[in-house]
């Protein structure tokens, strides 16, 4: 594409030109332009006038008998003391323990995996590239089923845990929080009492000992499942990257006495840095709408310890019939998303920046 | 200038595009007078089947029907009819005929999806009167209900004799049941499997004379002392190892873990009957009525109706289908295809003849009680099913106070 300068310079001596050229790129777009608006751009605003209204699922949202209720559904999500409230609150909590544990592991654990199977020294890469890949192309309702029966009570987790001698848990009927498991362990609050203090108030309805449960054992495993098998693919996205960085730079790092750490620190992860804002963009994006896993496994049990706000807002519109609240949930979660994909990009360039100036350490060594 | 006007024509394309579906999706007529279309009608029957066996009976009931009545059929098996017929009513295209779940069945009423037929229907007083209570909506019967259900105790009779127990043994009050699952438990048994919910857990707090609504369904009386008597009891049973979720047995529901032969009774409805028969053939079992509580004998009822679609352009001829679906005959014909409980208390002579087992299930017709019939109470009833499910940490003041707050914020929304 011609930069903005050269373009205006054409355009004041040979409009014609110009003309015909935005004629031909609008027509060559035209089709895409035609198929996005009216299968994103246009239902995403019917969802909108559908988030502002109290439509009960009869007949077309867009006649005049249904009833306008301007921001009440956006409102009862935040401000009513209601079981809406409740649900949606605890569905964030859920998924904020979720996000908060699967983007930082899977993205440490894929940059792992590509890093030993781009090493030369490993034998067998193909295979190990495989192995690790697998989990990503398989469907998610597989892996799903397959994980129900590993971790059923009875089931192959368990047995290896009774091999180590360890009475293994419910897993995906166990409510309790990790967190409030992990309190009681190291004896700071009994978990089957816990101080008043905690249990007495806090904010958006849920007590801050709800607010504070960490994932339940339940989610834990889900969030198991999930790292394994979405690490695979951005794995896939650190090789291509490792496999783009020239040797003689690898090479000249080396010449420059620097060790196999500094060179990882300092040569590798710098240049990694793009893919890594894709992969936990990418990673937050995905873990915010978890949504299949927990259709097959949990239906958000037990005791709506796997509730997610994508699950919620389907639940409710679909089966409850609310579907203002419903589409109201997931614009919330689409702003969440958007919000933090861009609080997390001014934190990634504004680290961007920095470190290339200071010069790496083993370079002022000498 | 050119490329502007051109943004605006694409934005203008936008904007009829967004129109145009708006229209497609809908359309602009209003759908509160739907017009009846005359001739043979073509019905379209959505049914929530338990299986191949309901399926193909009821398409047979189907052809049955329209050949005699010169009409089409087609039954289509849902495969999640509760989103189909949300998706249905919404796209504006419902079909004419399909089941409508007890539970369900005010969300549908209250927003003018049903059409009330109920009295249009022949001899309707011959339906029970609970199950007509639960399909009736601001004093309306709506429609016909096609079959129902009761909790009973399943009591496995090998796991019986091992623990030294004789017939005479089955418990009728909850002071026996405690007694007896203390002899089982005694013999290293796990006495009761029982589903973690309220469609469950609730025959209890109905013994002890409590419910979740006021008889009129304006009120919640969820914090009553009846039913903190009950979830008493039941947590009674749970602290000390006396009953068991199935989730604890490792099974997905009660029926799989009575099949396994992992505890001696279980509390389920005659589906048990069909899942023991296909996947656990050999478990010797006996049905018993529930223990009666404090306030004497209860049940839940579980039932469906044949709902007509008030935006139905056949109901004349969906009437007559229904008709034909909810007689004597062909209820006793469903019942031998599929085990459904016919609706009709002129059919339970014949019924408990033909199936002198099922006689304890019928007897609960009696004095069951239907789900709760109000509107917009599924995800207050799901937070309550949370609640049940921590019931053996929990306080039960704590989980009905719940219960009573949400259960009267939607009564009043």
């Amino acid at each position: 594409m011609p930069d903005t300068t050269t373009r205006a310079v054409r355009r004041r001596f040979r409009p014609t030109a110009a003309t015909r050229e935005a004629v031909a790129g609008w027509l060559f777009v035209a089709p895409v332009v035609t198929i996005l608006g009216l299968f994103l751009l246009v239902p995403i605003l019917m969802a909108l006038w559908v988030s502002l209204t109290d439509w009960n699922g009869q007949g077309s949202p867009f006649l005049a008998g249904v009833p306008y209720v301007g921001l009440r559904n956006y409102t009862r999500l935040f401000t009513e003391d209601n079981l809406a409230r409740q649900d949606f609150m605890t569905s964030i909590r859920n998924n904020f323990y979720y996000v908060v544990i699967v983007v930082p592991v899977q993205t440490v654990l894929a940059l792992g995996l590509a890093l030993i199977v781009n090493g030369t020294r490993l034998r067998g890469r193909t295979f190990f590239r495989t192995a690790f890949f697998f989990p990503s192309v398989t469907s998610s309702v597989a892996m799903s089923v397959v994980f129900l029966f590993i971790f059923a009570n009875s089931g192959a987790a368990n047995h290896l845990l009774a091999l180590l001698g360890v009475d293994g848990p419910q897993w995906f009927a166990d409510p309790r929080g990790v967190l409030h498991l992990l309190l009681g362990r190291i004896g700071l609050v009994d978990p089957e009492a816990p101080p008043a203090a905690l249990t007495g108030g806090g904010p958006f309805g849920l007590s801050w000992w709800e607010w504070l449960s960490g994932p339940s054992v339940a989610m834990a495993t889900i969030i198991m499942l999930v790292i394994w098998t979405t690490s695979g693919t951005f794995m896939l996205m650190f090789l291509a990257a490792l496999q783009d960085i020239p040797v003689a730079l690898e090479e000249a790092s080396m010449i420059d006495g620097a060790g196999r750490w500094q060179r990882l620190r300092h040569v590798t992860l710098p240049v990694l840095r793009p893919t890594l804002f894709l992969v936990l963009t990418l990673g937050l994006i995905a873990t915010w709408q978890v949504f299949d896993q927990v259709y097959v496994m949990s239906q958000g049990n037990p005791a709506k310890t796997t509730l997610t706000p994508a699950y919620l807002s389907y639940q409710t519109a679909f089966r409850d019939f609310e579907y203002g609240t419903g589409t109201a949930i997931s614009f919330v979660l689409f702003l969440i998303i958007v919000i933090l994909a861009l609080v997390q990009r001014r934190v990634m360039h504004g680290r961007a920046d920095r470190p290339r100036l200071r010069r790496p350490a083993w370079t002022r060594r000498s | 200038m050119r490329c502007g006007n051109l943004r605006n024509a694409a934005l203008r394309l936008a904007v009829c595009g967004m129109v145009l579906s708006s229209a497609a999706c809908g359309g602009f007529g209003d759908g509160r007078q739907v017009r009846q279309s005359s001739g043979p009608a073509a019905l379209r029957i959505l049914i929530g089947s338990s299986g191949d066996a309901e399926t193909t009976a009821v398409r047979r009931a189907a052809d049955a029907w329209a050949s005699s009545s010169g009409n089409t059929a087609e039954v289509t098996p849902a495969q999640a009819i509760a989103q189909q017929l949300g998706q249905a009513f919404a796209g504006d295209s419902p079909p004419d005929v399909f089941y409508v779940d007890a539970s369900r069945f005010a969300d549908y009423a209250s927003v003018g999806a049903l059409e009330p037929y109920g009295d249009r229907i022949s001899d309707p007083a011959d339906f029970y009167a609970n199950l007509r209570t639960a399909f009736t909506h601001d004093g309306r019967f709506y429609c016909a209900p096609k079959d129902f259900s009761t909790l009973a105790l399943i009591v496995n009779d090998d796991l019986w004799k091992r623990a030294g127990l004789s017939g005479a043994d089955v418990p009728t009050t909850w002071e026996q049941l405690t007694s007896v699952s203390e002899r089982i438990k005694a013999g290293g048994i796990v006495p009761l499997v029982i589903g973690d919910t309220h469609e469950r857990i609730g025959a209890f707090m109905v013994q002890a004379g409590g419910w979740i609504i006021s008889p009129d369904g304006r009120r919640a009386v969820a914090d009553s002392p009846e039913n903190i008597r009950a979830l008493r009891y039941v947590q009674t049973l749970l602290r000390n190892d006396l009953a068991r979720f199935p989730q604890n047995l490792d099974a997905g529901w009660s029926g799989e873990a009575f099949g396994k032969g992992e505890a001696a009774m279980t509390i389920e409805g005659n589906w048990i009957e069909g899942a023991l028969r296909a996947d656990f053939p050999t478990v010797e079992y006996s049905v018993h009525e529930l223990p009666a509580g404090p306030k004497g004998k209860g049940t839940l009822a579980f039932t469906n109706c044949w709902g007509i679609a008030a935006k139905s352009p056949y109901k004349k001829a969906a009437i007559s289908f229904v008709e034909a679906m909810t007689t004597v005959d062909q209820q006793l014909a469903f019942a031998r295809a599929f085990g459904a409980m016919p609706s009709r208390r002129s059919a339970k002579d014949a019924f408990t003849r033909e199936f002198p087992r099922d006689t304890s299930f019928v007897n609960g017709a009696e004095y069951a009680r239907g789900p709760v019939n109000a509107p917009k109470m599924e995800s207050v009833l799901a937070d309550f099913d949370a609640g049940l499910q921590q019931l053996a940490r929990a306080a039960p003041e704590t989980i009905l106070k719940r219960l009573q707050k949400n259960t009267q914020d939607a009564l009043d929304d």
